[in-house]
């Protein structure tokens, strides 16, 4: 990473009336990132992209590209070139055209701008299309051309406003791993607007996740999945199961969080909190084990955590629904109080897989590092 | 139980939509084609009747024709005429797009005020805008008389201008709504000024509507007698004015060949239009048949 961010927004605030649509966001965005915006709709993201894009101005904060404050700088002179949602390819230009149009603004030369415009196609796989019409592409073809027009300017970021939203699922996968290569051949900063998250944990080297205008969380897909900062990035990216209790203990090797639902769930670690305060453990489902339950339990349970000490994280429940996917199966199995918990076992062999039928008596569990606390 | 050859043979009833199935709708449509058009086909045969009065048939001539083709105050009003009509439709097209776009785009105080007012000259009887017309260039733009070809003719263009640019700006208000806003932000984006997007990328999709607001704008100015009549001086004539004039002595074949030829021309030029615009839309529009 270069000293200097490619992008930096400093305390930007946008309104329109009395909404706030973005609040007080202050990120940065290094060269060569492959960034992605991720939130629920109306979040603000878009908002964000459009006021880097140059289409909104900011009410309060400055926008950097380059060190330079281009806040209230017109789109048409801003180093950024951006794919929109609905592609908006020129209907009435051939799709040369469409590709030569920025080149043209620029006021390259006809036969220059020809050879780039082509090359760009072939960076995009439609070389030789340049003669036909938009509406004589697929809806993956006229997203390429989207991209080619853009890339063509050779901007300093590409921005990218929920690029894969109208295609196809199977088109869908294949283009995530289309721009990634894409961005990497090219090597400009991708920034990209999405509310999939899936899409933002496969493409982006780095996310923010972004809620109610406030930014919520900048981090890899990693951690964000991993080390979510609040309940909101937990619960939004991927599924969870939350649960609700105080901090009872907490010492530097270890803590324990009384939950109502779940009872005294024990922690392998740390938590910099207030002990008394109300916080969240949040267990992801592929990180539960089941097991079966006798009559009487079995005293060695759960048999792989034996970081826990006996009685913490292991709870009786009975499994209520089960949805068979091939890969894997989920379970819902429904605690003391009725909370369901999510439960993902990966179908590891063709047979002899331990198996659970629903109304089955059994037993949840998750090791002591499994847990992420959730201080709001 | 039905047989499958039974089946095979049965007559379907009529659907819902399928009016051409239905007799009483096909005799309806019978009357409404005679009603429509019955007045226009009996004029235009009754401009080959080669008869003086032209109340009962007596046979194929073309003499009216040239009779018309030879009578040079009826080829000046029409020449008046085409000029106006023209003018004033290069300038409503202009002047229309301009406020359709303005309506479209911005926010401003007092728009819904000038979007009623635009509607006025649509919806103001044409005689309140004729005896208007009359006492604006009376009194508050006299128009000099006198003045060379085509400036005499100044005012009767304002005049049409001023209730067919309304026309032309619901049409392209119309198809405007269909525009999407990515598309003016892309042209941008890539380093297009706002005019440029404008020109590139906004007027493209509103053609359509600017060839059918021009052809309507056309139209109307062409077979516009009330407002021309309280606005046009003493010296200048258009066509329908002098039509007038014509019928006030006697029906003549006359009369219905030069109305012929004004159809055959409108007629014509709609049906370019249409071709143009049916064209143009294909392109823009979704077609893609041949992918």
């Amino acid at each position: 990473m270069s000293a200097q961010p490619i992008i930096s927004f400093q305390n930007v605030s946008k309104r329109f009336g009395k909404t706030t649509a973005v609040d007080d966001v202050s990120l940065t965005i290094h060269e060569g990132e492959f960034f992605s915006l991720l939130g629920p709709s109306g979040c603000g993201k878009t908002t964000l992209l459009r006021m880097l894009a140059g289409f909104e101005m900011p009410t309060e904060g400055h926008i950097l590209i380059d060190g330079k404050d281009v806040s209230l700088t017109p789109p048409n002179q801003r180093p950024v070139n951006m794919v929109f949602q609905s592609y908006a390819v020129f209907p009435h230009m051939t799709v040369l055209d469409n590709v030569a149009y920025g080149l043209k603004m620029d006021g390259v030369g006809a036969s220059e701008r020809r050879d780039r415009a082509e090359e760009a196609l072939g960076l995009v796989q439609l070389a030789g299309f340049g003669a036909r019409k938009p509406d004589q592409l697929s809806g993956g073809q006229r997203q390429r051309v989207a991209l080619a027009r853009a890339l063509v300017k050779k901007p300093r970021v590409l921005l990218l406003d929920e690029p894969l939203s109208a295609l196809d699922a199977k088109l869908r996968d294949a283009m995530r791993s289309e721009l990634t290569s894409l961005q990497q051949k090219v090597g400009i900063t991708f920034i990209m607007v999405t509310h999939d998250q899936d899409e933002a944990l496969a493409m982006a080297t780095r996310c923010a996740v972004m809620n109610r205008g406030l930014l919520q969380q900048v981090a890899t897909p990693s951690d964000l999945y991993e080390f979510p900062n609040s309940r909101f990035v937990a619960d939004f990216i991927g599924s969870v199961n939350m649960f609700e209790g105080t901090l009872d203990v907490d010492e530097p090797d270890h803590a324990i969080v009384n939950t109502t639902e779940a009872g005294p769930v024990y922690l392998d670690h740390g938590v910099t909190g207030a002990t008394g305060t109300t916080v969240w453990a949040a267990v992801r489902p592929e990180k539960i084990e089941m097991h079966k339950r006798t009559e009487t339990p079995p005293q060695n349970l759960p048999p792989k955590v034996d970081d826990a000490p006996e009685g913490y994280n292991v709870i009786a429940g009975v499994v209520k629904h089960m949805v068979y996917l091939g890969s894997e199966t989920n379970y819902e199995v429904e605690i003391a109080g009725g909370k369901l918990i999510k439960v993902v076992r990966p179908n590891l062999t063709r047979w002899d897989q331990e198996d659970f039928e629903l109304g089955e008596q059994v037993w949840v569990s998750f090791h002591a590092c499994s847990p992420a606390v959730l201080l709001s | 139980m039905t047989s499958t050859t039974a089946a095979k043979v049965r007559k379907i009833p009529p659907g819902p939509l399928e009016y051409l199935r239905r007799w009483p709708l096909q005799a309806w449509l019978v009357l409404v084609g005679i009603f429509l058009y019955a007045p226009l086909v009996s004029l235009m045969a009754f401009s080959f009747n080669d008869s003086k009065r032209n109340i009962v048939w007596q046979g194929f001539t073309l003499k009216y024709y040239v009779k018309a083709l030879n009578n040079d105050s009826l080829i000046t009003a029409f020449g008046n005429s085409m000029t106006i009509a023209l003018c004033s439709t290069v300038i409503s097209v202009v002047i229309g797009a301009m406020a359709a776009i303005v309506l479209w785009r911005f926010r401003f105080v007092g728009k819904t005020a000038f979007n009623a007012g635009l509607a006025i000259p649509i919806v103001v009887p044409e005689i309140c805008m004729g005896v208007g017309m009359l006492v604006f260039f009376a009194k508050v733009l006299p128009w000099p008389h006198n003045l060379p070809w085509p400036l005499d003719l100044g005012n009767i263009i304002i005049a049409h201008v001023s209730f067919s640019f309304p026309f032309v700006a619901v049409v392209v208000r119309a198809r405007l709504a269909s525009f999407n806003r990515e598309l003016e932000e892309a042209a941008k984006d890539l380093g297009a000024s706002e005019f440029r997007a404008l020109m590139d990328v906004v007027v493209p999709h509103i053609q359509p509507s600017l060839i059918a607001g021009g052809l309507l704008a056309f139209t109307l100015s062409l077979d516009d007698f009330v407002i021309t009549f309280f606005t046009a001086g003493p010296d200048t004539i258009t066509f329908p004015v002098k039509v007038y004039s014509m019928v006030r002595f006697s029906v003549t074949p006359e009369v219905n060949a030069a109305s012929t030829i004004l159809i055959v021309i409108t007629v014509l030029l709609t049906f370019l239009a249409l071709k143009f615009q049916g064209s143009g839309a294909l392109t823009a529009g979704h077609g893609a048949d041949d992918k």
